[in-house]
């Protein structure tokens, strides 16, 4: 591991507030461990102090109820799909608790075991059939499953013993010993939850949690950048129903009886405002609104029936003025006082390519490209070859299909006829994530980058595609996300939020985010537009160092001089149709690419 | 009763409570198109429209025409309170924060109606005294009639609104492109206003046609709201005749699933239905397949 302790960072010239921030640092680790002791005493508080039953069932229901709670942290904060039947989940665990122990003589951590495994089951496939359309069907389709979750608990008496719900249910043993007892369960409960706490706090620096959150950030950059989103949106939901399972169990063995009011689509709801209210996206603000929401109620008694009518006012309220949760706001305020230290990033190794230049086959071949919407021929049959290592610039006017050939050439629209061919691959029928993992970046005229994201983490997306040809460790993908940021220049930013960049800072930060994954073949959409002069000399700089990395280069550019200086061939595209190909002097010359952009009559010039 | 009447009865009563689903579906297309967001409350406009409507009514004691054109009035203010309160202040973010505050609304509507009318459903006038007539062994509700005219009428309306007067045309160019139709001088956010205005009174509408053959209950809202939008993803995400193909398309599913299949799973029809057509066609039936423009 190349990436130095943090002492590195400490010690290296920090910035001007970083003296008087040191002492306040360390107490606020102090503070930090503080926290984590009274977390792991409170537990144990009511083997101490006698505490009213009462109380203790207000904490286990709370702490099962975070569990569920921090399945939506993961689906809603993490992935930003909108999920409304949370309950049924929760409910799919409590049932198969209480029927597998109680029907079926299985024993409680079997029980547990078939609720998750139908509860991903059920989750797997509705998230399949529903994620692949977007955001909007997951929303309603969770409450049908829902709706009909509800109807299937009433109705079907023989199994489910209807309306008057199931008593009797069993406590687990643990190691031989019954945790009969509520103090004992309930710190059984909170044992599970600060697990389930942690693995949702781990999540996020892992693949797996910057997938996810590439993809709320910004769905097609994600797939653009070799995230599988659908995979990740199903995998995100079935962990999100997994974590409902293993909430319901407990809550069906902690408190012994079950109905399906205890499950209906008023529980969904709870579930999305605790998760909003205390914040979406970290699971310490999923699990402060669970306990917050499930206390109010108490201190709420005199607001009698209508209380659900502040539910609603307040997911309204939250959503306008709070839409980062509580939990949001005090981490604001926290690094306020301890600003996060800058990154620690030692000595950065330098980018590198270094594709062979030996296979001298073109990289990317166009056969006969047609995409037609209706009855618009936006590309109508070309023939392209890119060579290996080289820059080629696709120009036209404007409406003459560049955009379009480009996205038909990454996937994101599937030709009508024609052929794709990568480096000797066929990948007209393949996704963009699929044509990322065999080598194919890519920036947009309209930059996409995930807003919230660190430039770090931006670029690290980028980099963990499929078949990078780096190590698979974290620190090798920091390692690389670090050196290509290095490249662009923008190593000093690599930890601000590049929503928070100017301009041309985030067009490096999207070039370095492809050029991390490695691409064979980089596509540019426009990269000077809107760069000032010495943003496009710099950018120019940038072109013609790459090339030095055997990397091959197609762009679509409207500014000629930039693209005289760095383009090795051009093509030429007018009507959906190729005029014109050669060298950029050959080009310029051409009768016919006079002819479209001087507005002559077209015929006459063909 | 002959097994052919039998089936052609339960065709007409399938279409009527259908029709119902269209309306609100109308009004999820509109906003949907306006603001490219769900509205979850788009069920609860025709719940509340007809808590308007019972008010008018047993409170008011108001003659039955007199308290119809109140009522769409009240959901008419209804709507531009709903868009200044709930879509508004969110208009600059991403759809997940509206659709989630309009999902609040949905919640807070219908426990603030709660707290004023109690749980109890009420049972709210036909808009004819007649029960209906027979035809060909066929029993025609004069309620179920009236809705089938009515959702005629709203259609033909929409129809000729959008298509040719100046006000629908800049709603169809607002929905198309805010921005463009900012650059040509069209008050973008009045524009939205008057989208959930229309779309409000619309539901409110079906709420008061609905009313007398559901009863009017809290509840009411969510669940046409439900099979509202499994009818607009059947017709097609977005697209106005599908919507309303889609509603009348549910209505008779659940009716003859009714009848044939089984009542207390009733409800369930509609959202098999939409699972698989999610599954086989989830463009719907009118719908294009759907591409982001890069």
């Amino acid at each position: 591991m190349t990436i130095q302790t943090s002492t590195a960072g400490a010690s290296a010239p920090a910035p001007a507030r970083a003296p008087v921030a040191a002492p306040s640092r360390r107490f606020g680790a102090g503070a930090l461990v503080l926290l984590m002791l009274l977390a792991a005493a409170l537990p144990l508080i009511p083997f101490v102090v006698k505490v009213n039953p009462y109380i203790l069932n207000i904490f286990m229901q709370a702490a099962t109820y975070a569990v569920a709670v921090l399945g939506m942290t993961v689906v809603l904060g993490y992935t930003g799909q909108i999920h409304l039947g949370q309950a049924a989940f929760f409910g799919i665990g409590a049932y198969s608790v209480a029927l597998g122990t109680l029907v079926l003589g299985l024993n409680f951590w079997l029980a547990l075991l078939l609720g998750i495994v139908l509860a991903s089951l059920a989750g797997f496939i509705l998230g399949l059939t529903t994620l692949r359309v977007g955001g909007h069907y997951l929303a309603m389709v969770t409450i049908s499953f829902q709706v009909i979750f509800d109807l299937i608990l009433t109705n079907w008496i023989a199994v489910t013993r209807g309306p008057d719900g199931i008593s009797g249910i069993g406590r687990p043993s643990l190691f031989g010993y019954t945790l009969a007892d509520d103090k004992a369960y309930l710190a059984f409960c909170v044992l599970v939850l600060y697990l389930v706490i942690f693995g949702v706090w781990w999540l996020p620096k892992t693949r797996l949690g910057r997938a996810m959150q590439s993809v709320r950030e910004n769905e097609m950059a994600a797939e653009v950048s070799g995230v599988a989103t659908l995979v990740v949106k199903v995998v995100a939901f079935t962990m999100c129903s997994a974590l409902g399972a293993v909430g319901g169990a407990l809550y069906a063995a902690g408190f012994a009886y079950i109905s399906p009011d205890n499950f209906s689509f008023k529980i969904s709801i709870e579930f999305l405002t605790m998760t909003l209210l205390g914040g979406s996206q970290s699971p310490f603000g999923g699990a402060l609104g669970t306990v917050l929401l499930i206390l109010l109620p108490e201190w709420l008694r005199f607001l009698k029936e209508i209380y659900m009518a502040a539910y609603g006012l307040a997911v309204i309220l939250i959503m306008v003025f709070m839409p980062e949760g509580i939990w949001g706001i005090v981490m604001r305020a926290w690094r306020r006082l301890w600003p996060r230290r800058p990154l620690a990033h030692g000595a950065v190794e330098p980018f590198k390519l270094d594709f062979p230049l030996t296979d001298t086959a073109p990289v990317l071949q166009l056969v006969n490209v047609q995409k037609h919407f209706g009855g618009v021929r936006a590309v109508d049959g070309i023939d392209i070859d890119v060579a290996r290592g080289t820059v080629h610039a696709l120009i036209g006017p404007n409406g003459s299909g560049k955009t379009t050939t480009l996205n038909v050439l990454n996937g994101i629209y599937r030709p009508t006829a024609g052929q794709i061919i990568v480096d000797g691959k066929d990948l007209t029928h393949t996704s963009p994530h699929v044509r990322a993992g065999h080598g194919v970046g890519r920036t947009f005229q309209n930059i996409r980058l995930f807003p919230a994201l660190s430039a770090l983490e931006n670029v690290m997306i980028g980099a963990q595609r499929a078949h990078n040809p780096i190590e698979r460790s974290e620190s090798a993908l920091r390692r690389r996300a670090l050196s290509t940021l290095d490249f662009v220049g923008l190593l000093d930013r690599a930890d601000q939020v590049v929503r928070s960049l100017p301009y041309g800072h985030q067009r490096l930060v999207e070039i370095a985010r492809s050029l991390a994954g490695s691409p064979k073949l980089l596509l540019l959409d426009e990269p000077a537009a809107g760069l000032n002069q010495t943003e496009k000399q710099e950018l120019v700089k940038l072109l013609k160092r790459l090339r030095g990395h055997g990397i091959t280069i197609f762009l679509i550019e409207h500014d000629m001089g930039l693209i005289v200086q760095v383009s090795d061939r051009i093509s030429v595209l007018n009507f959906g149709r190729k005029i014109a190909e050669g060298t950029p002097d050959e080009v310029l010359r051409h009768p016919a690419v006079i002819a479209a952009y001087l507005g002559e009559s077209v015929h006459a010039a063909a | 009763m002959s097994n052919f009447s039998f089936n052609l009865q339960l065709l007409f009563s399938g279409l009527a409570v259908g029709a119902v689903y269209s309306l609100v579906a109308l009004g999820f297309v509109l906003i949907i198109r306006a603001t490219n967001v769900v509205n979850f409350a788009q069920g609860d406009f025709a719940m509340i429209g007809a808590f308007a409507m019972v008010t008018m009514l047993t409170a008011l004691k108001l003659p039955y025409w007199i308290a119809f054109v109140l009522a769409l009035a009240v959901m008419a203010v209804f709507g531009v309170i709903f868009n200044y309160a709930v879509y508004y202040p969110l208009r600059n973010r991403s759809f997940l924060p509206v659709i989630i505050s309009t999902l609040g609304a949905s919640i807070f509507m219908q426990n603030a109606v709660l707290g004023i009318f109690g749980p109890q459903p009420r049972p709210l006038e036909k808009v004819f005294k007649t029960p209906g007539f027979e035809v060909a062994g066929v029993f025609l509700d004069s309620q179920y009639l009236v809705i089938l005219a009515v959702t005629l009428i709203a259609v033909a309306f929409q129809y000729f609104f959008f298509e040719h007067t100046l006000l629908g045309k800049k709603l169809q160019a607002t929905s198309q492109d805010k921005d463009m139709a900012r650059l040509v001088g069209i008050p973008v956010a009045w524009m939205i206003a008057i989208t959930f205005v229309y779309s409000a009174t619309l539901g409110g509408l079906a709420g008061i046609l609905i009313g007398p053959v559901l009863f009017v209950s809290i509840g009411m809202g969510s669940i046409i709201a439900l099979k509202a939008f499994s009818a607009t993803v059947i017709g097609g995400f977005g697209d106005v005749t599908g919507a309303i193909v889609g509603g009348l398309l549910l209505g008779v599913v659940e009716s003859f699933g009714a009848a044939y299949v089984s009542v207390p799973y009733k409800d369930a029809f509609a959202f098999l239905l939409l699972l698989v057509f999610l599954l086989i066609r989830p463009q719907g039936i009118f719908g294009e397949k759907i591409s982001e423009k890069a």
